[in-house]
């Protein structure tokens, strides 16, 4: 029979805030442990949580950007449980009156568009961490640390409908998510960091049936590579459950990337009863329309925007776009570069190759983001401008790229210091001409008797001995005049 | 002269005329603490030094001339407002030990104004009681008749204020905590309009129904006091950004032509015939002085107890999860988590505190929270609009506090149902978010005093301190002091 999977995702985000939703400690990772922590987010006895309005304000960006309906009447519920990092024994989350709802986004999969909704997109306060640790330091042992500093950031839960098919689109579904996050720096969209944490509500149908069967969530995918392995294997296990004559069971089950399994938590999460009921501490939120708007207007331009604005405005490939486009800085500094060199069409698609090759591969092998590039926009479209007044050759253009990446330098600078400036004086370049014929007789005579691809070995030879610095056109010419 | 006699204003003419001292008052009031302390037993913290360091800086201010109106005032302050330093215990063994690292907004307010803080009062423990019988430590006394209860929760600043070991006092009003006990101890008690008055810093029972007031022994000293504590906190999103008015602009104006309602539902079959005479012929005396008494219904008072019940559980068994050993307070052993946790609260807990966190756990449980939650918070808008419509016709609403005098200790403290009715007249005035003040207006044939309750518009504290002081200064029940 066939098989058809059901995913609904219920992704996690950390809200890029600098202070935390309820108080006015940092958000800052990696300080020592509860040193970012105060009576509201330790939760002492009477202290009282106030919303920070630029949690509220991100999230709302956030709700446009997926195309939802802003409530104007939203409110915070307490969520009821004890654990020792959840320092209230309640969690304040939204419940029935989510801030953001009735949304979409679009992905592409296999070229083809597809709409995945978005049922809600809601605040909450995330909860400490536990260390567990024994006395010698080890694992298993008696002690166990409470670190409050995470307690109290900002999170938003971003809620799709089941709408998702297979493991692909999923991932296409969260580099989607993670693309628009971080468009609005509303968050760093890091799952391995836990700024961005997924959990899947998954389900396995015969192809044809229209109502759902029995989910089983699957928790604690921490990393992108990890979301379609888990879901991949998820709904092969339920497959081979229903084709074995069993049942599905609506449990938890956790991801272990290590065995690339997912387990039953065994009752351990579902028997919660979070006696959720409206958060008396904090009022119901009420949004002015006006703010609202200008949140709206202050929007920056989205991904899909860009990517087709990409295509028609500088010519480029619905393919290049998309990369491109993926990430907002990488978008920009390509523009800005772009800029800088040519409003001609083949000056933008000549930028695309260079950001798409020899830009990305030196990111790449240092392991850096466009962020953290060395390299200034205007520095290509500058060295590009010495390529295209002679000053340098193609070839030589990828070494002074690179030095340019290295150093910081400008190209015309390196170009000077290193001596790379194109030989075109035409009697330097037929003395090497001259030396590398009479050096390789044998190959004068092959290509004299009919193998014109020799023509190639010959320049090779000749920018060797040059440095690369001939000029090819005048190279040519003149291998052709004394060999013809 | 007995300086501990004073009210707060003669103890101001007196400080800025320099004819007393601010210690020779601490030293008075620690006197008739020394005195009578071990028969009332209203203090679970003396804070004897910390007093006396407190003294200079008022006594400076008033020394420049520039005092202002709480400079070198002796207060209480029950203990279920954090104090900086001092412990707070809410009566509980839970937080016996409880040192809180912050103010609560009320007493910084005070403090800033020049106040000293002469002790913490008893209270039924986490101000759940009617009698400080659930106190976690012992059970003050009613300064009327030491085998008597003085009413609950806030009973110790009530009885602290009647005895004179304090010259004012706060409390806290969650269903009657302030009114019930001041009628019970002849002394005025005012809850303020939800939202008037932060209540950052006070451990929370039931946060949509808490608010701070004042105990004191008269109708001024409350307005001075509301002076101070009153207006919006940042710290405190429930509280109102209203304005402020000078409470005591308004004494001494005419209530002539106000009308004042009676609601029938209050005068039920039953009740003390003392207690309604007295309330009757008060109600006489107003007509007197020009208001006019209108018959009145409040037709959902039936509903109010058990409304309040479920509301005020419900809210509570959330707002105590945070006890649970893990960061400050009471820890007792267990074998593993979740020992320590149930051994911590089974021990740290009274009975009545574990009786309202069971019944609020269940009433929010998933199946019931539609039943009990949800409809006791619709009983609680009908409610509201009850009073919303009486104040279309009249003023002001006045009914006894309480429908008994003081009972003896131990009277009631078996039939916890019994003790929920003490409270019938003053829960609804929490329900619905409206200020309500009680004032002496007699006394039993035991020589008991009587409370009368009035009850005001939303933020409209200025017509009860009207009424309530053209009451006081056309009789002389407020001058009465108890004989120990
Ligand atoms: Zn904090």
């Amino acid at each position: 029979m066939k098989y058809e999977a059901v995913i609904g995702l219920e992704v996690h985000a950390q809200i890029l805030t600098d202070t935390k939703i309820f108080c006015g400690c940092s958000t800052k990772f990696g300080s020592e442990p509860n040193t970012q922590t105060c009576p509201v987010c330790i939760g002492m006895p009477g202290v009282l949580p106030v919303l920070n309005k630029k949690t509220l304000e991100f999230v709302i960006k956030t709700g446009f950007a997926m195309n939802c309906t802003i409530s104007p009447y939203s409110r915070f519920a307490r969520k009821n449980y004890f654990y020792p990092d959840l320092p209230k024994g309640y969690q304040i989350s939204q419940y029935e009156l989510p801030i953001c709802e009735h949304g979409y986004t679009e992905i592409v999969v296999d070229g083809n568009v597809k709409k995945i909704g978005i049922t809600r997109i809601h605040m909450e306060e995330d909860a400490g961490k536990n260390i567990h640790e024994s006395a010698s330091g080890g694992q298993g042992g008696n002690y166990s640390f409470v670190d409050l500093n995470r307690a109290g950031v900002p999170l938003m839960e971003i809620v799709s409908e089941p709408d998702i098919r297979s493991p692909k689109e999923a991932a296409e579904y969260m580099k989607k998510l993670r693309t628009i996050l971080r468009y609005l720096g509303v968050c760093d969209g890091n799952m391995e960091q836990g700024s961005l944490r997924c959990d899947a509500n998954v389900s396995v149908r015969p192809a044809g049936q229209k109502e759902f069967s029995t989910r089983a969530e699957v928790k604690n995918i921490n990393s992108f590579k990890f979301v379609e392995k888990a879901l991949e294997y998820e709904i092969k296990r339920q497959i081979k459950v229903i084709e074995e004559g069993g049942k599905v069971l609506q449990e938890t089950r956790l991801w272990d990337s290590n065995k690339g399994i997912t387990e039953s938590m065994r009752g351990k999460e579902e028997a919660h009863d979070y006696r959720y009921f409206p958060e008396p501490d904090l009022v119901p939120i009420m949004v002015e329309q006006k703010w609202v708007d200008n949140i709206k207007s202050s929007l920056p331009e989205l991904p899909d925007v860009k990517r087709e604005r990409f295509v028609s405005e500088y010519g480029l490939s619905e393919y290049d776009a998309d990369l491109l486009t993926d990430e907002k800085p990488l978008a920009d500094w390509y523009e800005e570069a772009t800029a800088s060199y040519s409003l001609s069409l083949s000056g933008s698609k000549i930028i695309s190759n260079w950001v798409k090759g020899e830009l990305t591969r030196l990111l790449n092998e240092e392991n850096k983001t466009i962020e953290e590039c060395p390299l200034k926009p205007k520095q290509l479209a500058e060295m590009l401008t010495l390529m295209d007044k002679g000053t340098i050759s193609g070839k030589i253009a990828k070494t002074v790229f690179e030095e340019m990446y290295k150093t910081g330098n400008d190209a015309e600078v390196i170009v000077k210091e290193k001596g790379l400036v194109q030989i075109s004086d035409e009697s330097a370049i037929e003395k090497a001409v001259d030396e590398v014929i009479a050096k390789n007789p044998k190959e004068v005579e092959r290509f004299k008797a009919g193998d014109e691809k020799l023509i190639g070995f010959f320049v090779g030879q000749i920018m060797k001995l040059t440095k690369g610095k001939a000029n090819p056109q005048i190279v040519n010419e003149l291998l052709k005049k004394k060999l013809l | 002269m007995e300086l501990y006699r004073l009210d707060i204003s003669e103890a101001r003419r007196l400080l800025d005329k320099k004819e007393i001292t601010v210690k020779e008052l601490i030293d008075s009031i620690y006197q008739r603490v020394d005195a009578v302390e071990n028969k009332v037993k209203a203090f679970m913290t003396i804070a004897k030094d910390h007093a006396y360091k407190m003294a200079d800086a008022p006594q400076k201010t008033i020394n420049s001339g520039r005092s202002l109106s709480l400079s070198g005032i002796p207060i209480a302050i029950k203990d279920n407002m954090c104090t900086k330093g001092i412990r707070t215990t809410c009566s509980s063994k839970i937080l016996e030990n409880f040192i809180p690292p912050y103010e609560s907004t009320v007493t910084s307010r005070l403090k800033d104004n020049g106040y000293i803080l002469i002790g913490k009062t008893n209270l039924d423990e986490f101000a759940m009681g009617s009698s400080t019988e659930n106190s976690g430590f012992f059970t003050t006394r009613n300064p009327w008749d030491l085998e008597r209860i003085p009413g609950g929760s806030s009973g110790g600043s009530a009885a602290a204020v009647a005895a004179d070991e304090c010259i004012a006092a706060l409390g806290s009003d969650t269903g009657g905590s302030i009114r019930q006990p001041a009628s019970l101890c002849g002394v005025v008690g005012l809850k303020p309009t939800y939202g008037r008055v932060s209540r950052y810093g006070l451990v929370a029972f039931a946060s949509s129904l808490d608010q701070i007031g004042t105990i004191t022994k008269n109708v001024k000293d409350s307005a001075i006091l509301m002076n101070i504590i009153s207006g919006k906190d940042s710290c405190d999103s429930t509280s109102a950004p209203v304005a402020v008015p000078d409470f005591t602009r308004v004494l001494g104006h005419e209530i002539k032509g106000l009308k004042i309602g009676i609601p029938r539902e209050y005068f039920i079959e039953g009740m003390d015939k003392e207690v309604e005479t007295s309330v009757r012929d008060a109600i006489k005396k107003l007509e007197s002085l020009g208001a006019i008494p209108v018959e009145i219904s409040l037709p959902h008072t039936d509903y109010a107890v058990a409304t309040y019940y479920v509301l005020a559980t419900s809210e509570a068994s959330s707002n105590l999860a945070r006890y649970d050993g893990v960061k400050y307070g009471f820890r007792a052993e267990g074998k593993d988590l979740m020992d320590m946790y149930m051994n911590t609260r089974a021990q740290g807990f009274g009975a009545e505190v574990k009786r309202r966190i069971i019944l609020g756990t269940y009433t929010l449980s998933s199946g019931y929270y539609d039943a009990y939650y949800k409809k006791a918070q619709q009983v609680r808008t009908l409610i509201k609009t009850d009073f919303e419509e009486a104040f279309k016709t009249v003023d002001a609403i006045v009914t006894p506090t309480a429908p008994t005098a003081a009972f003896k200790a131990g009277e009631k403290a078996d039939d916890p149902l019994q003790m929920y009715l003490s409270d019938i007249f003053t829960i609804s005035v929490n329900l619905s978010g409206v200020p309500g003040i009680s004032i002496p207006c007699g006394f039993t044939s035991n020589k008991l005093p009587i409370g009368l309750q009035i009850i005001g518009k939303h933020f409209d504290e200025e017509s009860l301190f009207k009424i309530a002081y053209a009451y006081e200064q056309s009789t002389a029940w407020h001058k009465r002091r108890p004989n120990i």
